[in-house]
């Protein structure tokens, strides 16, 4: 169901195990911006395209990994009806009030067959972006490194797919737009709430509550091979890439941040109407699935999460 | 103060390679093309870098607590990107990668089975 109940992915909170790292990866390197601190020393940042107050939050702990992620709705009408629809869905739910995240309206949180906790807001304050709405330039030579545009997606690692992929479909209205099937088994699931190739992505591991990666959008290919040059030049923990992607068609390159959080920017990606049929990986073919060119499977690619 | 250069021996293998007190162990070993410890993020995030001190001494950075415990890192339990040595080393390795997914390729119906 595109472009219905469900916006897009508004927000991720990201655990780091040192802030000031972290905020030198987040802002320098990837090229978000800081837009706020809370009392908490939490750090909030925006890409310079993006026009809600903040879509990443990084809190510093003993371990990395993602604490929720969160969806923007349509309005508050929305986000009762969808809080309706989860907790029938049998999900734990809680309402967390206005402010608790600066900036941030009331949030409905609920957790998730693969141990993952999500949220949806209807209201953020709005912040603006780099370039604004009249007349706009068409780019912003103001922003840092690799200048990620937007935040995009997660991809998550958790045990009952199933579950979590029944829940997004039928109580979010979500689309399968991609999935990797091992026979009737599903492994891997690539779910929108728009016409991108995904707004999330999960993949059946044996652990709970795991992030694979957090991903950012650049523009083209230039700039994926620009973020490659740069992750050089500073020395970053390269993953794999530059490459493209079978599954959703991206171009992309994957590193860590210093807590060893996957993120990843990418350019391109297929676009989902919602007439459209899922497409199908089998794993027979899964090297070119994941890896468009190489055709080889990675193991750190595959196995390492926090 | 220059820095000092000591020998890191993994007991695995019985390999051995040199490493800089300023260096990590596990950047030292990439970086000289060698193997033996696996690499993951490389940020004390994922575990897999998992390793034993059984002789010599080191200075660890915060690491995930989710893999490595406060009890386990005071008898010598580190991930080796984030420990840097002060003495010559022998080093056991603990972590691995899990192959959750290949596995589930050789065997359908066992994804939500821990190895």
């Amino acid at each position: 169901m595109a472009c219905n109940d469900v916006l897009r992915p508004g927000h991720v909170q990201l655990r780091v195990l040192d802030m000031d790292d972290a905020h030198k990866h987040y802002t320098k390197r990837l090229g978000l911006i800081e837009t706020g601190r809370d009392a908490q020393g939490r750090v909030y940042l925006k890409a310079w395209d993006e026009y809600d107050w903040f879509s990443v939050v990084l809190r510093e702990a003993d371990e990395p990994g993602m604490d929720f992620m969160a969806f923007k709705v349509r309005d508050t009408d929305a986000l009762d009806r969808l809080e309706k629809a989860v907790r029938e869905f049998g999900c734990n739910v809680e309402r967390i009030p206005a402010g608790e995240l600066e900036h941030c309206g009331e949030r409905v949180r609920f957790d998730s067959p693969t141990g993952h906790t999500f949220e949806l807001y209807a209201e953020k304050d709005f912040h603006g972006n780099a370039v604004g709405t009249t007349n706009p330039d068409c780019f912003c030579d103001e922003v840092k490194g690799m200048g990620a545009h937007r935040f995009d997606h997660c991809l998550l690692y958790g045990d009952d797919l199933d579950g979590t992929v029944k829940l997004f479909r039928e109580a979010l209205g979500f689309d399968l737009t991609e999935q990797v099937m091992d026979g009737d088994l599903m492994i891997g699931a690539f779910l929108t709430c728009s016409n991108k190739a995904h707004d999330l992505a999960i993949i059946r591991h044996a652990e709970k509550g795991k992030l694979h990666h957090a991903s950012f959008y650049l523009e083209s290919w230039d700039e994926v091979l620009r973020a490659a040059d740069l992750i050089s030049k500073y020395d970053i923990s390269i993953d794999i890439g530059p490459t493209r992607h079978g599954i959703t068609r991206g171009k992309t390159i994957y590193f860590f941040d210093p807590s060893g959080n996957r993120n990843e920017v990418f350019a391109g990606g297929s676009t989902w109407y919602p007439d459209q049929p899922t497409i199908t990986w089998t794993t027979d073919q899964l090297g070119k699935a994941i890896f468009y060119h190489d055709r080889q499977l990675n193991e750190r690619f595959l196995e390492v999460v926090t | 103060m220059s820095e000092c250069i000591y020998t890191v021996s993994l007991s695995d293998t019985g390999e051995s390679y040199p490493c800089s007190d300023e260096q990590n162990l596990l950047r030292a070993m990439e970086a000289l093309g060698r193997k033996g410890i696996p690499v993951g993020c490389r940020g004390g995030g994922c575990g897999v870098c998992k390793i034993r001190v059984g002789e010599g001494r080191i200075r660890a950075l915060k690491m995930s607590r989710a893999h490595v415990t406060a009890e386990e890192e005071a008898e010598g339990v580190v991930l080796a990107c984030r420990a840097f040595p002060l003495s010559d080393l022998r080093l056991a390795v603990i972590g691995k990668m899990r192959k959750n997914l290949c596995r589930i390729q050789s065997a359908p119906g066992a994804g939500h089975k821990q190895t």
